[in-house]
């Protein structure tokens, strides 16, 4: 809401010379939070002047210039070059005077143009900042004024004033107006307040009006309050005062017309929407009632809309004229021409109006306002406002043609125990300052045991008892609420969970990893890249390209890993620890249970179910080099082997085994992955990505992996210890020839078996083709240490289990002892 | 044949030392260790010859030679250890190298900052007792909405931009703030609850450098018998000189919150903001609305409560001096790298 500050002045003790700045620090005190400040951006000098003469001279590029002299209250004439023609001899104009400066830090000098010295310039109302007219320069008598020659034209058409601009929270409707702001003012500053709706109000009788709401939403009628007035002989194409544009201007609306100008001034000074209709366009009465199916309605912006059966409308006999509280209709739009108007100040019910404006995406300045709930008292005074300023400036008439229907509830008393507030701000509040406080912003309280508090009309935010309190302690002072540190009983601490989590990124950082957070939304290829799974997708995505959620953090991380290699970072390897989403197919949308009280179980059930499952994941990329260049040894380039052991490190620092089995995986390299297993599940995939990936990421060869922290997180057992035996070990090497298609985590099962307790530990060191091996075969390495737990093994012990291990592999896979 | 005299064995010990002398370095010493004491040495030559000597003079012959052998061996053996330990500086030496030319062998490592401040706060709530509640991404609008006291046609439910998962009748959507965690906790949780509730929400705003769609909360909830605004105060006054210094103050502003009744912005009191301390906007809190106590199954009338909450990445930008939020959210290593594993 932007609040032009002498405006407000007229209804509150505002210091004299106040700025927006200094209006913004006292609002903010009682909860409307500052936004911005709003100037006119005009500096002097600009005065009125008047063109004594003029002659018109042809220009070589075809325009017509008038050579002005114009008389601005000195004692000789200036001449001014104009190229507008919408102006005769002995008018009076605005003139910018040399030194003076016009909205955009345009800057008037005497300058010479078009054969002439031009001494100041002969302004528009777009030049001086009230509006978009362009056409041609301000004739000051079209706005009905005949000012002195020579007067500040700045204070004359209001453009001295400034506006704030202050944040107004859902629930404060009535601030979207002068009248709630000048109120919540006089309340921070306790200086006076003047209520502008406190004027007679007027009414009309005569005019068939009905009133049928067949379907209420939600329980609720569609219309409280239907007030119809008509204005007549009015001059519909009278200028808009210009004190008047410049306020609407600094509110932020566009002068339009004088009825329309007038009817948005009443509606931001008393927060009541009104609608001005043509009388002479209406046929016969009108009907508030909800749309039939297939009705269609053309609104003001040219639009014509497909009315939707929870619709108000406003409907005379020849079908809808208005979607209630929104928008009216074309067909009985006021122009210049219009001689009678009904003028409509209604309540609507803020569900039904949000509803309509939501569903036809017209969030307009009425519907702003219903939405939040306008004083249902207000009507018939914004009317007479309406009907005073119209008098006014349009010479219209009142005749008592109109009618009226009122169903108003009375707001609900609520009860405020004396000592609700103390205990729930931990301030002491004596009952006669909670009566006082109370009082102050419009409530009726009468004192029994407990308070007892009727809010006022402009208050539907106002309906039980915790919200008289905040009342109360926002109007008293936040400042004043003490402070004192709760006491929480004794916690648990993090869960494991947490600590695993941490203690994990951390080694990883430790390794030399980089952390990144990367965003969640993809596009369908990217998900589809690393397995087919079930997609959750977005309603509104913030770009159309990526409109679902990952089922992968692998796109995430190789758009940072390209990010960082358009920048030069050519070696990294980026993680990322995340949710991934994977929709629930047969999910159908849940029974919403009541928020009166605890839903059930099973309704808590339903809720979670309906939920698309969100594992969290584990991922890396890496790209460039492993090992840096440095004095004595050169770099490393980083491969699929390190994600590799990435992945085994995980294993190791949560003491899981984890198995790496060859397997082929979409979007990696075809020879160049595996699954990740744990208990014989698959948790997760390790390799290289796809070379054709790469290149359509502009990235070189990339290795990845992902894992299921969830899987790895159920898997998490508390440690049982083995004792660390002290005889001596006797280590062996074993090369076993064997099929090159066999996998070496095969055969190392195999040698683990054959070896039998006595094998403490082994480890492959190496896989070999070529000179000495046969086509077709390998030659695979084990480092083997063997410990008794009870004795000093000898080698020939060792060389027994050893042999075993060749016998067995022999016997599974024909493998044979590698000659030495 | 020399006699076995004083005199003889003096001299014998006198050339063994000379010998010794004019070994250079360990090589030459053992290339002489023979003459000096093994076999081919004086001495031995001259213990050969006892044997031939009369019985009665065979004793105190061998007496003289076992001295002369072992005066020898000890200065042989001292020499060996100067010459060892010659030697071994010798080598030491030439292994020296300026460990001032290597840097890292691995690219430098690092966590992200956002996540370090999310674990840094848990801790400063974990150290008072309290306890760290997770949650859904992908929420129901229940959780998210509903039981939040946001009327499904009220205002407050369109301020939140929300990103919606299609088909809309499924009633999902991205949480606008961990504030379902909340619900979750009151609905799971024993009373006294003390939670933390931190982690990454959504809401429709294209990134610029002050906004992102997708960024980070943490949130608090204290739902106990007798808490009061003050205790509100208290918890946010202990949270923010864990974060900003002793100096540091709050300070409560009245607002709106459709979960929370009364209602209050929040500013921190920096005392080392960039140009000089001042007042930031931190965060939202108030007292939790009897509306969403009711919805979890608390009874406003026998337990009160209250709720904060505060953007992550903001408190980064304005505690850490980031300037544009297109650094937390690109992944270039250079910007976590910063940080290390603290901020």
């Amino acid at each position: 809401m932007r609040v032009p500050l002498s405006w407000l002045s007229e209804f509150t003790e505002l210091p004299k010379d106040s700025k927006p700045e200094q209006l913004m620090a006292e609002l903010v005190k009682i909860g409307l939070e500052e936004e911005e400040e709003h100037y006119f951006e005009i500096n002097g000098p600009v005065v009125v002047g008047k063109v004594i003469e003029f002659v018109d001279e042809p220009q070589s590029n075809g325009k017509t210039i008038r050579w002005c002299q114009v008389d601005v209250g000195e004692s000789e004439p200036r001449g001014i070059v104009c190229g507008a023609s919408n102006f005769e001899q002995g008018d009076k104009v605005v003139v910018t005077l040399p030194g003076s400066v016009l909205p955009g830090n345009f800057a008037i000098a005497a300058r010479e143009t078009y054969g002439h010295v031009s001494d100041g310039m002969i302004a528009s109302v777009k030049e001086l900042g009230m509006g978009d007219d362009h056409e041609g320069i301000l004739v000051l008598s079209t706005l009905g004024l005949d000012p002195e020659l020579g007067e500040d034209a700045i204070k004359l058409l209001g453009l001295d004033d400034s506006a704030a601009e202050i944040n107004v929270t859902p629930d404060r409707g009535y601030c979207f107006s002068i009248r709630g702001v000048a109120r919540e003012y006089s309340h921070a500053t306790l200086t006076k307040f003047t209520d502008p709706a406190a004027i007679e109000p007027v009414s009309g009788k005569g005019f068939q009006l009905k009133i049928e709401d067949k379907s209420p939403i939600r329980g609720r009628t569609g219309c409280s309050r239907f007030d119809l007035v008509e204005l007549s002989d009015i001059d519909a194409s009278a200028p808009t005062p210009a004190w008047m544009v410049s306020r609407l201007k600094l509110a932020g609306m566009r002068s339009i017309s004088l009825v329309v100008d007038i009817t948005n001034y009443v509606m931001l000074e008393t927060g009541q929407p009104t609608h001005a209709y043509d009388l002479d366009l209406l046929t016969g009465g009108i009907t508030v009632r909800r749309a039939n199916n297939g009705e269609k309605l053309k609104t003001l912006d040219g639009q014509i809309r497909e009315l939707n059966q929870e619709d108000l409308l406003i409907t005379d006999e020849s079908g809808p004229i208005g979607i209630a509280g929104v928008m009216g209709g074309e067909s009985t739009e006021v122009s210049f021409k219009t001689k009678r108007v009904l003028i409509e100040a209604a309540n609507f019910d803020p569900i039904s109006i949000a509803r309509s404006a939501r569903r036809h995406k017209l969030p307009s300045e009425a519907s702003k306002r219903f939405e939040r709930g306008v004083d249902p008292l207000v009507a018939d005074r914004a009317i007479a406002r309406i009907a005073q300023l119209l008098g006014e400036y349009g010479s219209a008439k009142l005749t008592g043609f109109g009618a009226s229907f009122q169903e108003i509830e009375t707001p609900a008393e609520i009860v405020l125990p004396t000592g609700f507030a103390s205990e729930l701000v931990g301030v002491e509040y004596p009952v006669e300052l909670q009566k006082e406080i109370l009082e102050q912003i419009g409530c009726q309280v009468k004192i029994a045991d407990d308070l007892i508090i009727t809010p006022p009309s402009w208050r539907p935010d106002l309906n039980h008892k915790t919200d008289l309190v905040e009342e109360i302690a926002r109007i008293d002072g936040y400042h004043k609420i003490g402070s004192r540190l709760p006491v929480a009983p004794p916690g648990n601490g993090l869960t494991e969970k947490q600590q695993l989590r941490r203690k994990l990124t951390d080694s990883l950082a430790a390794s030399g990893m980089v952390e990144t957070l990367n965003y969640p939304f993809v596009s369908e290829q990217e998900n589809s890249l690393f397995g087919e799974k079930n997609s959750v997708r977005l309603e509104n995505p913030i770009q159309e390209e990526s409109p679902e959620m990952r089922t992968s953090m692998i796109p995430g991380l190789l758009q940072a890993a390209a990010r960082n290699i358009s920048r030069g970072l050519t070696s990294g390897y980026l993680y990322e620890l995340g949710s991934v989403f994977i929709a629930n197919n047969d999910s159908k949308p849940a029974e919403f249970p009541d928020t009166a009280s605890r839903p059930s179980e099973s309704q808590i059930n339903s809720l979670n179910e309906q939920i698309p499952s969100q594992p969290e994941m584990l991922a890396g990329v890496g790209f460039g080099d492993r090992e840096l260049a440095q004095p004595g040894s050169k770099s490393q380039t980083l491969d699929y082997k390190l994600a590799v052991d990435t992945v085994l490190r995980v294993a190791d620092l949560m003491n899981l085994e984890f198995e790496i089995r060859n397997s082929e995986n979409t979007g990696l390299h075809p020879g160049r992955t595996a699954d990740v297993l744990a208990e014989g599940k698959k948790i997760g995939f390790v390799g290289e990505l796809h070379p054709d990936l790469s290149d359509h990421y502009h990235l070189p060869r990339v290795s990845v992996f992902e894992l299921n922290l969830s899987e790895i997180w159920s898997l998490i057992q508390p440690v049982t210890a083995s004792a660390v035996h002290t005889y001596p070990a006797a280590t062996q090497d074993l090369s076993l020839v064997v099929d090159e298609n066999l996998d070496a985590q095969q055969l190392l099962s195999t040698v683990i078996e054959g070896c039998g307790e006595l094998l403490e530990s082994i480890r492959t060191t190496d896989v070999y083709k070529g000179q000495g091996i046969a086509d077709g075969k390998k030659s695979i390495t084990f480092a083997l240490v063997f410990r008794a737990t009870d004795r000093t093994l000898t080698q020939e012990e060792a060389t027994e289990s050893r042999n075993a291990a060749v016998a067995l592999a022999h016997k599974l896979h024909g493998a044979e002892l590698r000659g030495v | 044949m020399s006699e076995i005299t004083p005199d003889k064995i003096a001299q014998v010990i006198a050339e063994a030392d000379e010998l010794l002398a004019s070994a250079q370095d360990i090589e030459q010493l053992k290339a002489l260790r023979s003459k000096i004491i093994g076999d081919d040495s004086e001495i031995s030559k001259l213990n050969a010859t006892i044997k031939s000597l009369p019985n009665d003079q065979k004793a105190s012959a061998g007496k003289l030679i076992g001295e002369a052998k072992g005066k020898i061996s000890a200065n042989y053996a001292e020499k060996e250890q100067k010459l060892l330990a010659e030697h071994k500086k010798l080598q030491l030496q030439k292994e020296a190298d300026d460990l001032s030319a290597y840097a890292n062998m691995k690219p430098q490592g690092a966590r992200h900052p956002l996540s370090l401040m999310m674990e840094q706060v848990s801790d400063a709530f974990v150290g008072m007792g309290w306890e760290i509640a997770e949650g859904p991404e992908l929420e129901s609008e229940w959780f998210n909405f509903d039981a939040l006291n946001f009327d499904q046609d009220h205002p407050a439910r369109a301020m939140q931009d929300t990103f919606f998962v299609s088909p809309l009748d499924a009633k999902l959507v991205l949480r606008t703030h961990t504030s379902p965690v909340q619900v979750r906790s009151m609905l799971e949780r024993d009373i006294p609850i003390y939670v933390l509730c931190p982690g990454r929400v959504f809401r429709t705003d294209e990134l610029d450098a002050t906004h992102t769609p997708v960024f980070h909360q943490v949130e608090g909830l204290a739902i106990d018998k007798g808490l009061t605004m003050a205790d509100l105060k208290g918890t946010l006054e202990h949270f923010a000189r864990k974060m900003f210094g002793e100096e540091a103050e709050i300070r409560l502003r009245p607002s709106y919150f459709p979960f929370t009744e009364p209602s209050a912005e929040l500013d921190v009191w920096h005392p080392q903001a960039k140009g000089g301390p001042r007042w930031v906007e931190w965060g939202g809190c108030g007292m939790v609305n009897p509306n969403v106590l009711k919805a979890s199954g608390i009874d406003p009338e026998v337990y009160s409560g209250f709720a904060f909450g505060m953007g992550i990445e903001r408190t980064l930008m304005f505690r850490n001096g980031v300037l544009d939020m297109h650094d937390m959210v690109e992944g270039d290593m250079r910007f976590a790298r910063q940080f290390g594993v603290r901020i």
